[in-house]
């Protein structure tokens, strides 16, 4: 069997890897190289060394769209892990209505990111424009919308995770801390919390992914405006490849920082996770 | 997690709420759903309401003087050409979709069942470009699809089979992992090929992750805003590119179109949630878990 499967490698592996090759390593490699140099296209690039890193880490934008990143996505886990899981303890009670409320949660996930910008684009002008405002008078309005979006889009998600993992508890548990004379408060914080930190886990690490790369959302709830504010950093990328002639190669510069935080991210995530795992 | 544990579970927490405690938590969860559905409710409202009226009295239900009835929808399909980019996304996300299944699949148990060192340098490699955000290689992407002539309708698919194939492959050796061996030896045995022993024996396993990855990746693909902008411009757009496209260069925006668009672009999401709904919650958890 494996020896005549070998020979099939043209079938089996070929077509997915060229697919690959072409969409994401050459120019995830190409993009490595570019960095360094100095291009409008592709074919004029120039070498100029780690010019391109010195601009980036001087460039003012780009050091404004890090540290709201920084913020929204610190803000947002903390937010949406608590909601989500709030809301998957009282869902788990088995009172009346729980598929319906859990299918009204969850709806929000399904909707593309530019739909729900523009969705809270309007109602959070609506809101302000009580005070005659709207979103793109202050950055802070900017933020907190984000935060809002975010919390509606996600918690729905993190929900259906945290249910499966208070489910995953064995029943013989909770029921051995009900006859040790355990309160509810108890319990939670004994048994319930402790055997869900697989859930709590993966819950961190989609949302903090998601937060730090967030994109769409932001272009059509703010675009960046005030000014550019409210820009987080995959916009400011975006804005410098296509927004900035010339600086085509500050803004691939940006994007391997960008990747090497969020390679560094995951990666920690990967190896905490193991540790959990290795401990159970 | 089996169904029974789960029904037992269930049994037991019911006995544990009080009937007052109960009611309130209803309540509030009623309340709470009510809120999450709000923002719908108020785009459709103004989605029959005239576009002057729509920033100023957004909470307003649309009365004799502002409503406008299909106008808005009128107006904002003939705009953005929004059948078309219904059409153009539908093509894309059900092919591209076709695709990733059928190929990673296939890829996955070469992968999993040769064992040498370029194959497991292979599955890393997948598994590596799941952590790269987008934006990395972004403008190297594009110009690539432009040199290869990918920067078509068609050629988007292949692309969007290189970036699915990162979490698809991941997805699908997890699970070929679990799949015993003799099985496939006996079908070999039987007299099939390689090719006849995927199709007829392997490929019937592997039909739950193959839903789990098909819902994942048309979520995706069906959304997604920035690839299809850079590859295929605002000449062929897809539905968020045909949203975004609205909002325009540095003039305001036709909030009536807009509004008309946006429940355009919900309700084919939303018949197709509640159609499904029992796979895409159940796919979406099983990917967050090995994702």
């Amino acid at each position: 069997m494996q020896k005549s499967l070998k020979k099939y490698f043209p079938i089996f592996a070929l077509p997915t890897l060229a697919a690959f090759l072409v969409a994401f390593f050459i120019p995830f490699l190409m993009g490595i190289y570019l960095s360094f140099t100095s291009f409008r296209t592709v074919t004029d690039a120039t070498w100029v060394g780690l010019d391109n890193y010195v601009r980036a880490f001087s460039n003012q934008d780009f050091l404004n769209a890090s540290w709201f990143t920084i913020k929204f996505t610190i803000v947002s886990v903390v937010t949406i892990n608590f909601l989500a899981f709030i809301l998957a303890l009282m869902l788990t009670k088995g009172i009346k209505g729980t598929n319906l409320f859990r299918t009204v949660f969850f709806m929000p996930n399904l909707i593309g990111g530019i739909v729900l910008g523009y969705i809270w684009q309007l109602i959070i002008n609506g809101v302000l424009s009580n005070w005659g405002v709207d979103i793109t008078y202050n950055a802070s309005y900017g933020f907190w919308g984000l935060v809002i979006l975010m919390n509606w889009q996600l918690i729905g998600y993190m929900m259906i995770i945290y249910i499966a993992g208070i489910q995953n508890i064995p029943t013989e548990l909770v029921e051995a801390a009900r006859m040790d004379g355990a309160t509810k408060f108890q319990t939670l914080k004994s048994i319930t919390i402790p055997m869900v930190m697989p859930s709590v886990t993966i819950c961190m690490f989609l949302t903090l992914t998601n937060s730090f790369k967030l994109f769409d959302q932001n272009l059509a709830l703010t675009a960046g405006a005030p000014g550019r504010q409210t820009a987080m950093l995959a916009l400011d990328i975006y804005n410098t490849f296509y927004g900035r002639v010339g600086w085509q190669g500050v803004g691939q510069a940006k994007a391997v920082i960008f990747f090497v935080v969020v390679a560094v991210i995951s990666l920690t995530q990967l190896v905490l996770t193991r540790r959990k795992e290795v401990e159970q | 997690m089996s169904t029974a544990k789960a029904k037992k579970t269930d049994i037991r927490e019911a006995s544990e709420v009080s009937k007052g405690s109960g009611i309130i938590m209803t309540a509030i969860l009623a309340i709470l759903a009510i809120l999450f559905l709000t923002p719908i409710f108020i785009i459709f409202m103004n989605s029959f309401k005239s576009r002057l009226f729509i920033s100023n009295v957004p909470f307003q239900l649309p009365n004799s003087e502002t409503f406008v009835g299909l106008t808005n929808y009128l107006d904002g399909a003939v705009k953005t050409g929004f059948f078309q980019a219904f059409g153009w996304s539908t093509f894309i996300t059900v092919l591209s979709v076709a695709f990733i299944v059928l190929l990673t699949a296939m890829t996955a148990w070469y992968l999993t069942r040769i064992k040498t060192i370029w194959t497991s340098a292979l599955y890393y490699l997948f598994v590596f470009s799941m952590i790269v955000p987008f934006q990395m290689v972004m403008f190297t992407m594009s110009k690539m699809a432009n040199m290869l002539n990918l920067d078509n309708p068609v050629g988007i698919i292949v692309i969007y089979i290189g970036f699915g194939a990162g979490l698809s492959v991941f997805m699908f050796c997890g699970f070929v992992k679990s799949i015993p061996l003799e099985i496939e030896e006996a079908a070999v045995l039987d007299g099939c090929g390689p090719i006849q022993a995927f199709f007829r024996v392997v490929f019937p396993m592997l039909k739950p992750t193959a839903i789990t990855v098909a819902i994942l990746n048309a979520m995706w693909i069906w959304n997604d805003y920035l690839l299809p902008y850079l590859i295929l411009g605002t000449e062929r757009k897809t539905i968020p590119v045909a949203i975004q496209y609205l909002r325009g260069g540095y003039g305001s925006i036709d909030m009536g179109a807009m509004m008309a668009m946006l429940v355009l672009a919900i309700v084919p999401i939303i018949i197709f949630y509640l159609s499904c709904q029992k796979y895409i919650i159940k796919g979406v958890a099983a990917g967050a878990v090995k994702g």
